[in-house]
């Protein structure tokens, strides 16, 4: 899914632009999905009817009905209770993975731009090394070094979406620093530093936090995809994918076991996407006319 | 352009030597002691030392990177400790599985793909558009290894219409050649295997299409709806041709550069994929095997697997790029 973010080097969009894009309807059901999933993860312990752990073996593998909305899973344990307590793990997964990534990959990018020179082809050769692998086996060889946990496989997921945001921060650092703007600091006296992190650094920040936007839905399905390999969270935690991998274990007789965790998984995807697309397009001048 | 090739051989180079150093810290300095882990918590202290000096763990990092290169280049990664055969060979067996996996994929996506791009450029703005642009999001945003399940649910469970996972059906097997089911039973020639291997591969390959498929029809219909503002476009339909020679002969052509580069650049999302799919469909693949090898703690085959793929990957993404440049002379001009 890394594929699909795009590299854009724009201006700077005064704020108020980005916030008129989050009012089209696609962006607003976008916001209302993100919302609902942010109120999950604070409420799940008044919302969930059950005890995600809750063991009742009277009532393993029982289809979805009034009692169990979503079914029980083989232990009897209320899926619906565990999707709910699942988006915690979710979260975590985004704050932690995405903003680690954010932050490394974005603090590599604007120095690498702003220093130019040798340190700008050291950060580049690396990214481009981490780019060279299939996203997917990155984060495999990292599990196997540091082993399987929830807690390794969301720091193999941020790094690697670290060089991305490293790529496109360093693309807008170069685009900025020749304004007008930040010569006039540069002409009158400001110290390096301060012109990087007072003047290049807020101009060149926006794409990059559409990025986030858009990566947060990803970063979602890879840390479900690693859980679901049995290389994540691990039981009897209540995460999507290691949820999945139960639905697996079942899905010849319990099909909602692996249904309901997914639908979740997918409609956070999507409410990312929607609000990241309108967030981009508004940037991207090409897109914005459409 | 023998410039532009020699530059990016050499960037090959470099970037391989990162990779094999990224496999090399990840397998070797990160995990601890190797020779704890092969002998266990019953090792002596004597035994601990002997192994190390075997293994060489007790020479420098630089050294010990020297030789694992070394090792590496000859195909040498030591040998499975599950299988006891060399750590490549399983490599290499589980391979064509996930190539043949990867490449009717590919196919699928593009087949698929590009008519449907195409279509929604032409009928831009009509309710088939719309939904089609909106299928292609969801397509987007679909976890794979969910919606793989979702398949298997319902066309093996349900309806009972394809197998539930595996290469073959369990006695019938054709004669390894190239280890890819429905390229051997073709080579053995009998029409009930090529059924059951293509019957076997029909839903995998689907579930591993889905994310190519529907970024390939956005793609082609970006790039056709933007080819068709071309001069020669209206010149050709101010000669009155007919639409369909107009898009078939002056826009597609055009539009067909960027569209065959993201279809070449969908490799790495494809074996991303492959590693989630195999495992839903309990394909014996390389994907597969590198996370059993992952927890069973058989470093060998981790590191054979993870620097082959990765190898192979650089190597084919460098292809795309030259025939990008080949097909496309401005992007190798400096």
């Amino acid at each position: 899914m890394s594929g699909t973010a795009e590299i854009i080097v724009t201006p700077a969009v005064p704020q108020r632009a980005l916030w008129r894009a989050l009012r089209r309807p696609g962006a607003r059901i976008g916001l209302v999905i993100a919302a609902l999933f942010l109120l999950l993860t604070m409420a799940a312990p008044w919302i969930a009817p059950y005890d995600p752990y809750d063991q009742d073996l009277s009532n393993a593998l029982s289809p979805p009905s009034g009692d169990h909305l979503f079914g029980a899973d083989q232990y009897g344990r209320d899926v619906l209770s565990r999707v709910i307590y699942g988006t915690r793990t979710a979260l975590i997964a985004i704050i932690v993975a995405d903003g680690l990534a954010l932050a490394v990959g974005g603090a590599l990018g604007l120095v690498a731009g702003f220093a130019g020179g040798r340190v700008d082809t050291a950060v580049m050769r690396l990214v481009d090394v981490l780019l060279a692998f299939p996203y997917l086996l990155l984060a495999l060889i990292i599990v196997a070094a540091l082993g399987p946990s929830l807690t390794n496989s969301i720091l193999a997921i941020g790094i690697i979406y670290t060089p991305q945001y490293a790529r496109l921060m360093r693309g807008q650092v170069l685009a900025v620093q020749d304004a007008d703007f930040v010569w006039a600091a540069r002409s009158v006296g400001a110290r390096p530093l301060r012109v990087m992190l007072r003047h290049v650094l807020p101009n060149s920040l926006s794409p990059v936090l559409v990025m986030a936007t858009l990566q947060a839905g990803s970063v979602v399905v890879e840390t479900a995809g690693l859980s679901f390999l049995g290389l994540g969270a691990q039981p009897p935690s209540p995460d999507w994918g290691a949820l999945l991998a139960d639905g697996h274990s079942y899905f010849l007789t319990a099909w909602w076991i692996a249904t309901f965790p997914g639908l979740a998984i997918f409609l956070v995807v999507v409410g990312f996407n929607l609000v990241g697309d309108a967030l981009r397009d508004q940037l991207d001048p090409r897109r914005r006319t459409q | 352009m023998a410039r532009y090739i020699a530059q990016r051989l050499l960037q090959l180079f470099i970037v391989l030597v990162g990779v094999s150093m990224v496999v090399f810290v990840a397998m070797h300095l990160l995990p601890g002691d190797v020779a704890q882990l092969l002998l266990g918590d019953h090792a002596t202290a004597q035994g601990l030392v002997r192994l190390r000096a075997q293994l060489g763990l007790d020479q420098p990092v630089w050294v010990q990177y020297l030789r694992f290169l070394a090792d590496a280049l000859r195909g040498n990664f030591g040998v499975s400790l599950q299988t006891n055969h060399a750590a490549l060979d399983d490599v290499l067996v589980a391979f064509p599985v996930t190539l043949q996996l990867t490449l009717a994929s590919l196919v699928i996506a593009s087949l698929v793909g590009v008519p449907l791009g195409v279509l929604t450029a032409v009928w831009n703005g009509t309710r088939f558009d719309t939904v089609m642009m909106t299928l292609t999001l969801f397509g987007v945003s679909m976890p794979i290894f969910w919606f793989g399940l979702m398949l298997l649910i319902l066309f093996a469970a349900v309806l009972g219409w394809v197998p539930t996972g595996g290469l073959m059906p369990i006695g019938m097997e054709p004669p390894r050649v190239t280890g890819m089911s429905v390229v051997d039973s073709i080579l053995a020639g009998d029409p009930g295997m090529i059924w059951q291997a293509i019957h076997y591969l029909v839903l995998p390959a689907f579930t591993l299409a889905t994310v190519p498929l529907a970024l390939i029809t956005r793609i082609t219909r970006a790039e056709v709806m933007a080819a068709a503002l071309f001069d020669h476009v209206r010149t050709a339909r101010a000669k009155g041709l007919t639409d369909r020679r107009v898009i078939l002969r002056h826009v597609l052509r055009n539009a067909a550069i960027p569209i065959v580069t993201v279809i070449g650049l969908q490799l790495g999302l494809l074996l991303s994929g492959a590693v989630l799919t195999e495992t839903i469909f309990s394909l014996p693949g390389v994907g597969r095997l590198m996370v059993d090898s992952i927890l069973s703690r058989d470093y060998p085959v981790v590191q054979a697997g993870a620097l082959f793929i990765a190898a192979l990957f650089v190597l084919v993404n460098l292809v795309v790029d030259l025939s990008y440049a080949f097909l496309d002379p401005r992007i190798a001009r400096p």
